[in-house]
């Protein structure tokens, strides 16, 4: 994993419905603010994961997300974990795409999420599920 | 699960969306718009965000399609009140929210909502009352 | 290492038998170059301390001013670099604070000749160059910082986000604009539209020698977010190397209404606004 201590507990949400999507929205905005992120980064990483939060709802079959704030040399900030245990992706660079999508979406999610965030990685094998790594440093 | 409310202020339909929608909260407002444009027959829809700390894709679809629909049913949608946090963020996310008018407030979506009727009955009587509905 | 320990013994010893006389030398060199810019009774404290602190230093055995010995004569060098930095001097009087000492000794140790003089002088100079590199580092250090605060407070200054009209602002950029600062300004300006109401913003950037694709992006981005807020974008005022390296760069501009001058985009929201008024004459008449 990429450099950094993890500041305070992380804490976990499992993402089971439509009302775990509107929970992690508010677990990833206290952890944004108590990270002092500005308020139009904490805008951008609480958008990126209610997309990738319905994505592990939608195409994962429900996960979990789990949040840290993590800290380097110079600055802090906030990682999201997003898990499932679904289907997995295919082909990543496709899904990736602007405009590709499988579930009738705008197809942004995956591609318009990674553009939010500073650090994006992602993991997926298919039949055995995803995993989700993205992070937001403050300035 | 919540329900958003919808106002009628004369010819125009208010939605003031202050709570964090659940994605079946929005696709419920979705279709609860559609029966009361039809059930009062009013000309405007607002849908004011002023409150709403983020638009995501879904989010910005349901605005898309209300738009759309309302049009269909011969009312003019306007979103207003969208803070630049949110705009400077959708820009990013690569969300354009095509077809959909905006304003900052709902004044001025008010106004937004009575200039477009005011262009149709512009289109069918002439130039004449333009003077009446176009004041500000 | 810039010395052995008894070298470094022999200089706290030679340093603290002519104390008086030696201060009294140094100061009187510094105070030369200074040109007066630095009162008397301050410079003495300063060489008095340097001094002082050399003897600590050399008691102890330095050998390396990067050495753990060398700490408090590191933070007295530090101190008084960065005084000098903050008062305004050049580093060149900062250092010659420091190499002054140079002259001192030799002037002391041509007088009381013993056999290895030449060798300790070339052994306590060693240790001098040392101090006088760490004194321009330190110099250097502090003032890149107070050039870093300055571009700060000049940020905060230098984008002005003013009501110009009823219902249009306008933001007059002036000097270069590098990614931070555009964010800025794009976040401020948005904001004042909320604030104040105003669906039109003049974004005037004559005051903007050069653009590249990072910035243009960010002029793109804020208009497109101004539109998405309900609000309508000029910009106005583009160079002619600014229009021409936008199209070398292939950055599209699209619908995005330009204008030559501030006063053109303004004649433009008004026209857009006062269609209205220009109606209310024609029905009063």
């Amino acid at each position: 994993m990429t450099a950094g201590v993890d500041l305070g507990r992380p804490q976990a949400q499992a993402i089971r419905s439509d009302e775990d999507v509107v929970r992690v929205r508010q677990l990833v905005r206290t952890f944004a603010v108590s990270a002092r992120l500005s308020l139009v980064d904490q805008t951008k990483l609480v958008t990126a994961a209610s997309e990738l939060a319905r994505n592990t709802l939608v195409y994962g079959g429900g996960g979990s997300a789990e949040v840290t704030v993590v800290e380097d040399d110079r600055r802090r900030g906030v990682r999201i974990v997003f898990a499932d245990s679904g289907p997995g992706i295919p082909d990543i660079d496709l899904a990736l795409t602007d405009g590709y999508t499988t579930g009738g979406g705008l197809g942004l999610g995956l591609s318009g999420a990674r553009r939010l965030v500073d650090d994006f990685d992602i993991w997926t094998t298919v039949g055995e599920g995803t995993r989700i790594t993205v992070t937001k440093w403050s300035r | 699960m919540e329900r958003v409310p919808i106002l009628k202020i004369g010819d125009i339909l208010l939605v003031s969306i202050q709570v964090d929608m659940s994605d079946q909260t929005a696709v419920q407002l979705q279709e609860d718009l559609a029966e009361r444009i039809v059930a009062t027959g009013c000309h405007g829809v607002i849908i004011d965000i002023t409150a709403l700390d983020i638009v995501d894709s879904f989010v910005g679809r349901m605005l898309s399609t209300i738009a759309s629909i309302s049009k269909v049913l011969d009312a003019e949608t306007v979103v207003v009140g969208m803070r630049p946090a949110v705009a400077i963020t959708l820009v990013e996310l690569g969300l354009s929210l095509n077809g959909i008018r905006t304003a900052l407030n709902v004044e001025r979506g008010m106004e937004l909502v009575a200039a477009a009727r005011g262009d149709e009955w512009d289109e069918v009587d002439g130039d004449e009352d333009v003077e009446t509905t176009a004041t500000t | 290492m810039a010395l052995s320990a008894e070298e470094s013994g022999r200089l706290a010893r030679l340093l603290s038998e002519h104390g008086e006389r030696l201060t009294r030398r140094w100061t009187e060199i510094v105070a030369t170059s200074l040109r007066g810019r630095l009162s008397q009774a301050e410079l003495a404290r300063q060489v008095q301390e340097l001094h002082r602190s050399m003897i600590d230093a050399g008691e102890n055995g330095l050998t390396d001013l990067s050495s753990e010995q060398g700490g408090e004569l590191r933070a007295v060098l530090a101190e008084l670099s960065r005084g000098r930095a903050r008062q305004g001097f050049t580093a060149t009087e900062t250092a010659i604070s420091v190499y002054a000492l140079k002259d001192v000794l030799l002037e002391l140790m041509e007088e009381n000749h013993e056999g290895s003089a030449l060798r300790d002088f070339v052994a306590f100079s060693g240790l001098i160059d040392q101090m006088g590199l760490f004194t321009f580092e330190t110099y250097t250090r502090t003032r890149e910082s107070l050039i870093a605060d300055q571009a700060e407070q000049l940020l905060e200054l230098s984008t002005p986000v003013v009501k110009i009209w009823e219902g249009v602002v306008a933001v007059p950029l002036v000097g270069t604009l590098d990614s931070a600062r555009a964010q800025v300004v794009m976040e401020r300006l948005l904001q004042t539209l909320v604030d104040t109401g105003s669906p039109y913003a003049i974004i005037d950037i004559t005051g903007v020698p050069a653009v590249d694709t990072q910035v243009a992006q960010h002029i793109l981005k804020t208009v497109v977010a101004a539109r998405l807020m309900g609000a309508d974008c000029i910009i106005s005022g583009i160079r002619p190397q600014i229009a021409q390296t936008i199209v070398a760069l292939g950055i599209e501009f699209g619908d995005i209404a330009t204008k030559a001058s501030l006063a053109d985009a303004l004649r433009q929201v008004l026209r857009l606004t006062g269609v209205e008024t220009r109606r209310h004459q024609r029905r009063e008449s």
